[in-house]
């Protein structure tokens, strides 16, 4: 028998490796931690999520669910061994020219199944590479530009010659003209995600390194009476354990970042739970060892006594107050107002029909596929602190931290690593956002901590559960008078930094597209023992999208007005551009609508989607499945935050680089940057290079979210650019004698504007600029853009066709596509990747995501075999078309936000069908999920099914 | 999500695996292909003191034809083995065609038959086709060798009939008749989730066309994987049709017992029973015409 360390020998990536492993340690630990093979990526760590899969003696396998020892005897192929280092193989380079990976975190696992696949299957049908990766969860690109790659490369295995695009050519910098705006340009980043030499937040090593362990409250409402630790600081390797006593005096109660509604400031969290816990995966302790696994270990020793209380698991019970979640605050209502304009009683009153509902959303979030991580790093000597992993807002959340920590913001740094994903959830100042930094400070050590999958479902904030009562008015020739209405949000245990954006911006966007100039809501969000909630990808757009867009067609199938005719006469016409849409948030000015033209793309989406021609299917059984189809028509908000900064720096003869305060989780921002860089300096991508989100880039920068980054980062690339051509003139003008309005800078040359005579080249200047100061000081140049608190609106229409097999509650979703105006796009290839993969999420957000909670809080969907994201196999036929036919004119770009629009109305467009498909039965949709359990309990519940009926 | 400490050993025999088992009996786990129980350990929802690998027991993955058309399978066969082994797909057509229903690719290059059956999940897809096809399983001691039908294992969640000392080490799928008729149809969230509800269908033919023997059994309803045996009485003697099918597939509806999770409540699985059973024998037998 075997204890203690076991030695094995394994053949990796074609090298004999001999090592001794804990019998515990499983493979892809082996890789990550020992062979420091960081390509393979854990998601979940329980055979879920496929992003660890190696290949063992040649088949696709989970490493998370081996043991290393397992592995003794046998050969490990591992990303960094599908091709030669340094370049890229077939399948590889399909991957980019697909845009087949967006965040990068599967992509390695996608690789490795797909190298299985085609040496079984030399070629598969697209069924079959999709069968073959519904194993491996992807949370960006929708899969299909993935079956798209792997497809394409088995073509390629057999001679035919996939088609290369962007030949890269170094050279003199400048002598680019041609536009990189519109251009689909391969992605720069993706050859470190393809080969597996990215770097995320797990893969920082320091030396020294403790790895922290977060001890989580296992109930959902419960006084604490003491906290034993005794045990748990005796077990091997412990470094610390940390409850609320010890960040007493440091820690504060989280900041409201934005949308601080009245009264949110009341129910805040501490980092640490003192002596209540308010719901499942509340932190109480810190545990802190010599690795992750001692860590655990601790964790499971410390001793929480809890006095268990009654939990309050919905809005209704919240709102009697009878449990209250603050006692000090005397109430569950964290805020309650009520917005609105125009005479919305007089129109109720004149209307000719009127009809009130009541729709539920359900709980779920964006889950991206790398869960939370941060890495500190604590300098005593010079009291200053490293943190590797933020995201999202870096500046401002450095700023947070400086004030817990009692030291200046400039003496933390925040580096910017690669990001598996965000989609809004990521990069608020959470709990472990103090906790982890105070360790290393409290230490003297650097400090991992990587969230786990189950942490992660428990710990990171849920989204978008809400209900709200809605009534329509609408006059006799189908305009909508006006909509009022009640909304009641379930904000789970604590108001986090972005809870509030969910809920404000349903009421803001209630009326969306539509010309409806009467309208009032009231806001209810109230506490409940659940975990907190903050914004998920199209915050509040996916929810109010489904209430509105539900009730009209309701309304349209009442009044017997067909959906599209009706949603046509309400549309806000081009004509009344700029729309004043109202003030709907307390404290946030009016929204204005910028530029659109709707009718168009509403009728260009129908054309595209063959509207007319489904219009025999629609309430139709067809072999034994019942069709509908519907729409969903919206406006999604994009480009907020005040300002975004960028610096450039010409910093050699052959290379400009850009260093940005937006930050990327994936969505190509190395890319879309260099392309407007390009054009507006006049150079070849190649010469460019973008550094971005950490705070050691800049004074200030802004971030990314409400799909602001090229709005406003872009923005400001284009104000920087002009910036430094006029200074790169000014300087040569004054040196050469001649004034600078006689001079022009054109891709890299400074000429004569009068014959275009050539002076000097930015190139010449960048070499004379090692030696001169003032040179130097020339070829740099900042610029902050501002929108003056004007936002850009997109518009768009979704369209889904369902089959329902009414017997067994299964829904195909036979083709679902996207039409949105995005202003103007600076990487089709892109947008139309973020547009399917938000497309994708949305439904699976509409039919699978959900946390489900029992009556006592507990929460039932703590694992990924119970939270069910969509894989390759759910939803094959999606489209999107993106539209530049209204430029905003609210940034010099004309673009507008293009990163949610694709999941904004995708609940409002697939209840629609569903509702439409099953109207045969009496059933009407006011509620999600679209899951099985609940398409089948509408279907018995509603009475026209009877026992003639079935067949 | 790390797993707890525990000490692991590699056993080459079947006879040293045993002796392990025996000698620890209480706090040791077998380690098959790891798919389900490794995820319990990542979790800490297991905590074994001693993992007894039996990867490195080479007879123990054989999957053979015998003479009499019977298949011989070791316990630690894996689910990938029955999706690619052609004789499987010539000697075992339903099994065969099941596989790509379990899990994903990665898991079915490990997960194994006999790992599945003794794990016991009541929504895999193992228990039942064991059941459907009669097979016999061997479990062995240290001491004692004994064989039961793959329909006396499984007592109910997660159970089975083996004692602590006992490991299931083969599994005899008797020979299949050339005039069966089978059929299989399954209800997932997902495509490779466990079923909410499964049915699988064996039926054998008469010279007269008549269904002379059959199994109907109903998996990720309740407990365990049931057979239906007043169901199948409904076929056998009968000429099949649909007026049968429907009859059949009324009895499995009203017999099985369903279970309620997060996924499916009982009166959906209900429905589902009733349904998906209608729908296997219509599979076994296509092109019935509606009257007969």
């Amino acid at each position: 028998m075997t204890t203690g360390d076991i030695g094995i020998r394994v053949s990796v990536n074609g090298r004999l490796v001999e090592a001794h492993v804990s019998p515990r340690l499983t493979l892809a630990d082996f890789l990550r931690e020992e062979l420091k093979l960081t390509g393979t990526h854990l998601g979940c760590e329980h055979g879920v999520c496929g992003s660890c899969t190696v290949l063992l003696d040649g088949e696709a396998v989970r490493s998370c669910l081996i043991f290393a020892c397992q592995a003794d005897g046998l050969s490990v192929t591992t990303v960094e061994g599908l091709s030669p280092p340094g370049e890229l193989n077939e399948l590889q380079r399909a991957f980019q020219r697909h845009h087949a990976l967006q965040c990068g975190f599967c992509t390695p696992g996608m690789l490795t199944t797909a190298t299985a696949l085609l040496r079984e299957t030399l070629r598969p049908t697209a069924e079959q590479v999709r069968e073959a990766i519904s194993g491996n969860i992807c949370r960006c690109t929708g899969y299909k530009p993935i079956v798209d790659a792997i497809l394409d490369a088995s073509q390629a295995a057999h001679g035919e010659k996939p088609r290369e695009q962007n030949s890269h050519t170094a050279g003199p910098i400048g002598a680019a003209l041609s536009p990189n705006i519109g251009q689909p340009m391969q992605r720069r980043e993706d050859v470190r995600f393809l080969n597996g030499s990215s770097c995320y937040v797990d893969d920082i090593k320091r030396p020294g390194m403790l790895y922290a362990a977060v001890v989580r409250s296992a109930h959902a409402h419960a006084h604490i009476r003491k906290i034993n630790t005794m045990e748990a600081k005796a077990q091997p390797g412990v470094a610390a354990i940390l409850t609320f006593e010890d960040i007493d005096g440091w820690a504060k109660p989280n900041q409201i970042w934005v949308k601080p509604l009245p009264g949110f400031e009341r129910f805040l969290q501490m980092p640490l739970a003192r002596d209540r816990v308010l719901y499942v995966g509340e932190p109480v302790a810190v545990v802190v060892a010599d690795d992750r696994y001692r860590a655990e270990d601790a964790a499971e020793q410390v001793v929480v006594d809890y006095e268990p209380m009654d939990a309050v698991v919905d809005v209704h019970a919240s709102s009697t107050d009878r449990v209250l979640l603050h006692p000090a605050q005397r109430t569950n209502l964290a805020s309650r107002y009520t917005v609105g304009r125009g005479d919305v009683d007089g129109a109720f009153a004149r209307a000719a029909y009127r009809r009130k509902e009541t729709f539920k959303v359900h709980r779920h979030s964006a889950v991206p596929l790398e869960t939370r991580g941060l890495v500190a790093e604590w300098d005593a000597s010079s009291k200053r602190m490293r943190v590797w992993g933020p995201t999202k807002i870096l500046f401002r959340n450095r700023g947070v931290l400086a004030g817990m920590l009692k030291v200046p913001e400039d003496h933390i740094e925040f580096i910017h690593v690669d990001v598996g994903g965000s989609f809004g959830v990521r990069g608020e100042h959470y709990p472990e956002d103090f906790l982890i930094p105070f360790a290393a400070m409290r230490l003297g050590r650097p400090v991992k901590w990587i969230e786990d999958r189950r942490e992660h479902l428990m710990a990171t904030n849920h989204s978008r559960e809400m209900q709200c009562e809605l009534e329509i008015a609408v006059d006799a020739s189908g305009c909508i008078l006006a909509l009022r209405g009640r909304l009641l949000v379930d904000m789970g245990a604590y108001v986090r930094p972005n809870g509030g954006v969910g809920p404000s911006m349903v009421l803001q966007l209630m009326c969306g597209p539509y010309r409806i100039l009467n309208s009032s809501f009231e806001m209810h969000a109230l506490m409940t023992n659940k975990t907190p909630v903050g914004s998920y990808r199209a915050p509040g757009r996916y929810e109010s999208s489904f209430f509105r867009e539900r009730l009209v067609d309701l309304a349209a199938a009442d009044l017997g007005i067909e959906p599209a005719e009706f949603r046509k006469r309400n549309l806000i016409g081009p004509d009344e551009m700029p729309w004043d849409a109202g003030a709907f948030i307390p404290g946030v000015e009016p929204a204005v609508y910028d530029t659109g033209h709707y009718p168009a793309v509403m009728a260009r989406a129908l054309r595209e989607f063959d509207y007319e021609s489904l219009a025999p299917l629609r309430g139709r059984m067809i072999d034994g499945r019942l069709h509908g189809v519907g729409m969903g028509c919206f406006v999604e908000s994009t480009g907020g935050g005040l300002a975004e900064t960028v610096r450039l720096r010409i910093a050699g003869p052959d290379r400009i680089e850009l260093y940005t305060g937006s930050s990327s989780a994936g969505q190509g921002h190395e890319t879309v940057m260099v392309q407007i860089l390009a054009d507006e300096m006049g150079v070849h991508p190649s010469q460019a290079t973008v550094f971005h989100g950490s705070t050691s880039f800049l004074e200030n920068g802004g971030g990314s979210y409400h799909s602001r980054s090229v709005v406003m980062g872009g923005s400001a690339i284009v104000l920087a650019a002009r910036k430094l051509r006029e200074q790169i003139v000014a300087l040569v003008a004054a040196r050469r004698g001649l004034a600078a309005h006689t001079l022009r800078y054109k891709a890299g040359r400074i000429e004569r504007c009068a014959d275009g005579f050539p002076i000097t080249t930015l190139a010449t200047l960048a070499e004379q600029a090692q030696q001169d100061a003032s040179i130097r000081a020339a070829l740099e140049a900042s610029a902050t853009f501002s929108n003056d608190k004007k936002l850009t609106y997109t518009f768009g229409t979704q369209l889904a066709h369902v089959a329902v097999d009414p017997e067994t509650a299964a829904v195909e979703v036979l083709r679902f596509l996207t039409v949105e105006d995005v202003g103007r796009m600076i990487n089709p290839a892109i947008v139309h990747g973020q547009t399917i993969g938000a497309s994708v999420q949305g439904m699976g957000a509409t039919f699978l995501d959900q946390f489900m909670y029992d009556e006592a809080g507990q929460l039932l969907t703590g694992s990924f075999a119970d939270y069910l994201l969509p894989t390759s196999t759910d939803f094959p036929h999606v489209d999107a078309i993106s539209l530049e036919e209204s430029p905003s004119n609210s940034n010099p770009l004309g673009a507008k936000g293009a990163g949610e629009g694709g999941m904004v109305a995708t609940a409002a467009a697939l209840s629609n069908a569903v509702d439409e498909a099953l109207r045969p039965l009496g059933v009407t949709v006011c509620e999600l999920p679209l899951s099985m359990d609940n398409l089948a309990r509408w279907i018995r519940q509603s009475s026209a099914i009877g026992e003639q009926q079935s067949p | 999500m790390k797993a707890p400490r525990f000490d692991y050993v590699v056993p080459r025999t079947i006879p040293e695996a045993l002796s392990l088992l025996e000698h620890g009996a209480e706090t040791a786990k077998l380690l098959a292909g790891g798919q389900s129980l490794v995820p319990a350990l990542n979790l800490r929802l297991a905590a074994p003191s001693l993992l007894i690998d039996l990867g490195r027991i080479s007879e123990m993955r054989a999957l053979q034809r015998r003479a009499d058309g019977s298949v011989i399978a070791g316990a630690m066969a894996r689910h990938r083995d029955f999706e690619l082994n052609p004789l499987v797909r010539r000697s075992l057509p339903l099994v065969h065609a099941t596989m790509p229903s379990v899990a994903h690719v990665q898991i079915r290059n490990r997960g194994t038959i006999g790992g599945s059956l003794s794990h016991a999940d009541p929504s895999a897809e193992w228990p039942a086709l064991s059941v459907a096809c009669g097979a016999t399983l061997t479990l062995r001691s240290a001491k004692a060798t004994r064989r039961v039908a793959a329909e006396d294992f499984n007592l109910g969640l997660y159970a089975t009939v083996l004692h602590p000392d006992e490991m299931l080490t083969e599994i005899v799928f008797p020979p299949w008749p050339a005039n069966r008729r089978w059929g299989f149809q399954e209800v997932s969230r997902r495509q490779g989730d466990f079923a909410i509800v499964g049915v699988v269908c064996v039926i054998d033919m008469d010279e007269l066309g008549r269904a002379s023997a059959a199994r109907i059994v109903v998996f990720g309803a309740s407990d365990r994987a049931i057979p239906v045996r007043e169901a199948a009485d409904v076929l056998v003697g009968r000429v099949p049709s649909n007026n049968v099918i429907r009859e059949a597939a009324r009895v499995v509806g009203a017999t099985v017992p369903t279970r309620s999770d997060i996924h499916a409540s009982a009166a959906y699985r209900t429905t589902l029973v009733e349904v998906l059973s209608r729908r296997a024998l219509q599979q076994a037998f296509p092109g019935l015409a509606e009257v007969a």
